[in-house]
């Protein structure tokens, strides 16, 4: 092939594409146009009007007037509020690395195609399908004051009952063990196929070297999964920060507050106390938290290619 | 492979102690439902009925809404996931395959509404549906879930799907005179099986967990989803636990059934939706 006839080549090859159909511009548009649509009527609207609303006073009836950032302002310095954001961030807090060690250790345990294995990954997976207000239903009922499962158990080991749900030291806890339960199996999923991906002969190398189990861990595996278990943790904050059915029906953000997490504040301002705008711009403050995480997660992502090829 | 027989035992030791602690809630559960009132309230708690009775079953089945609320969750949740799918699926298809201006800012329009967290368009939804007086109407519960994370989500997915198939098949349909359409209904759509179960089985599952939307939308004891009439049960008289439990049961029982016939491809498409998007 002579360098003219390769330089025309490229340029055929540069060139873009003719398009498929002539009205391919139209049918583009005429697709996507349902979901566009709908989009634009309940989303991309109510985001833009609800951004105006966390600028005023809005009652549920009556007339709305515009009160800038005082919204804001009030929420800052609303004690309530405070209480709430350091429930979610305790809730998080607690969750999260609970969470993310218990589906490493899960997926680990159930890696090798011992017999039984499918039937433990089946169990504990079962919960992620699982009706999120039955299993907290069913919680509340086993950490029951007089009559529970959980207090009648720890009676066997001499350990006094306690009022579990009523107890505001005791109440966050039990909601964070309950939700990791529920979850953690998903969590495991993603985990196992990062495990799927660590080349089996980097093992061999190491075991030839002498390496034992913790340190073929520490060098070869956890690296190697590690952007898995980044973006695992990134979405399991994210996950935990908007919490709301199991605090609804465990503890209705008691006692004393002390579940009170920040969807429930949300949901308790617009809904029961009518305070649109307020709630409106306590929204917004978790939206802002979320984007940052979201923010994190996508460079994450983009790292996480990088490293792959 | 060799692995030692201390390791597996240990292995297994602690794979049963957590399954155990997986399972408990499901155990009792099931038992409780099959309890009468005095043994519930036995101390120490027993794990066995004695007698088995199937009243609370009976009483959830015949005396409450829950029939009613049953059906409730099942159609709202299938006319949900038939509206994402289709839907999705059409706009994943001209993401994917069909070049026109603005796709790419579109898309990413659409994508971006995944990190807007329900809470905030929740409220100013609230207001419009309420102008338009379909609060305490199911509309609400099956128009918004399509146009919001769930829409995003089967979009995406649908997306890079279609992305893999081969031009050949379409440039080979444009050939025998076939539109933009037919395209996407007789060889695009039959072509994306696994793609379309993934979309359905998370939309619908999503759905049927659904719990902050029915309690803002619905006041109805009848036009309840089953999580929502589960939640409040307490406040009808007490709570009578045997009956709560039995309709537990039977709120679990549907997912459970489908999660077990379509469980290689829930988990497959999980692990894969996490590791690749």
């Amino acid at each position: 092939m002579n360098a003219d006839v390769q330089a025309e080549w490229r340029q055929k090859k540069k060139r873009p594409r003719k398009p498929m159909f002539k009205r391919d511009e139209l049918a583009g548009w005429l697709f996507i146009s349902p979901m566009l649509l709908g989009f634009t009527i309940f989303m991309f609207i109510p985001i833009g009007f609800a951004f105006y609303m966390s600028f005023t006073d809005w009652p549920l009836l009556g007339q709305s007037e515009f009160i800038g950032t005082a919204n804001y302002q009030a929420i800052v310095q609303d004690p309530e509020f405070q209480k709430v954001m350091k429930n979610t961030v305790l809730f998080t807090a607690g969750l999260v690395p609970f969470n993310i060690i218990l589906a490493l250790g899960l997926a680990l345990l159930l890696r090798h195609p011992l017999p039984g294995m499918g039937l433990f990954r089946t169990i504990v997976f079962v919960p992620v399908v699982t009706t999120l207000v039955v299993w907290a239903i069913v919680w509340r009922y086993m950490f029951a004051t007089d009559f529970g499962f959980i207090n009648s158990i720890l009676a066997w080991f001499g350990i006094e009952p306690q009022a579990y749900l009523y107890n505001k030291n005791l109440a966050m806890p039990v909601v964070i063990l309950t939700s990791v339960l529920k979850n953690v199996g998903l969590n495991m999923v993603l985990f196992l196929a990062a495990l799927q991906m660590v080349p089996k002969n980097l093992y061999e190398a190491a075991r030839i070297d002498g390496a034992g189990s913790w340190r073929q861990f520490k060098n070869i595996t956890l690296p190697i999964i590690s952007p898995t278990v980044f973006l695992a943790t990134i979405i399991t904050i994210i996950g935990a920060m908007k919490i709301f059915a199991q605090i609804f029906v465990m503890t209705k953000g008691g006692p004393e507050s002390s579940t009170k997490v920040i969807v429930y504040y949300i949901w308790e301002k617009a809904f029961r106390l009518f305070d649109m705008g307020y709630a409106s711009a306590a929204a917004f403050i978790l939206f802002f938290v979320i984007f940052a995480f979201t923010l994190i997660q996508w460079w994450l992502r983009k790292r996480w290619v990088y490293n792959e090829d | 492979m060799k692995i030692n027989s201390v390791s597996t035992v240990v292995r297994y030791g602690l794979l049963t102690i957590i399954s155990a602690i997986m399972l408990l809630p499901f155990i009792w559960m099931v038992t409780t439902s099959l309890k009468d009132p005095n043994q519930i309230f036995a101390l120490p708690p027993t794990f066995i009925p004695n007698p088995i009775q199937w009243d609370s079953y009976l009483n959830v089945l015949s005396s409450t809404h829950f029939l009613r609320q049953m059906f409730n969750s099942i159609y709202i949740g299938a006319a949900v996931t038939i509206g994402t799918v289709l839907l999705a699926s059409l706009a994943g298809y001209a993401f994917a395959r069909i070049p026109f201006k603005g796709r790419n800012v579109v898309f990413l329009a659409f994508l971006s509404v995944m990190m807007i967290p329900g809470e905030v368009t929740i409220i100013p939804l609230f207001l419009f549906m309420r102008e338009l007086g379909w609060i305490d109407t199911h509309l609400p519960l099956m128009i918004i879930p399509i146009f919001g994370a769930g829409g995003a989500f089967g979009i995406f997915v649908m997306r890079q799907f279609f992305k893999q198939v081969p031009a050949e098949l379409e440039d080979a349909a444009r050939i025998d005179g076939c539109s933009r359409f037919r395209i996407f209904v007789q060889i695009m759509l039959p072509l994306s099986k696994p793609a379309l179960a993934t979309v359905t089985i998370f939309t619908f599952l999503t759905n049927w967990n659904e719990f902050l939307e029915p309690l803002i939308f619905i006041n109805s004891r009848e036009l309840m989803t089953l999580p929502l009439a589960l939640s409040l049960f307490t406040d009808e008289a007490g709570t009578d636990w045997s009956s709560l439990m039995s309709a537990s049961v039977l709120a679990t029982l549907p997912v459970l059934t489908v999660f077990f016939f379509a469980q290689k491809q829930f988990i497959e498409s999980l692990a894969m939706s996490g590791s690749k998007e």
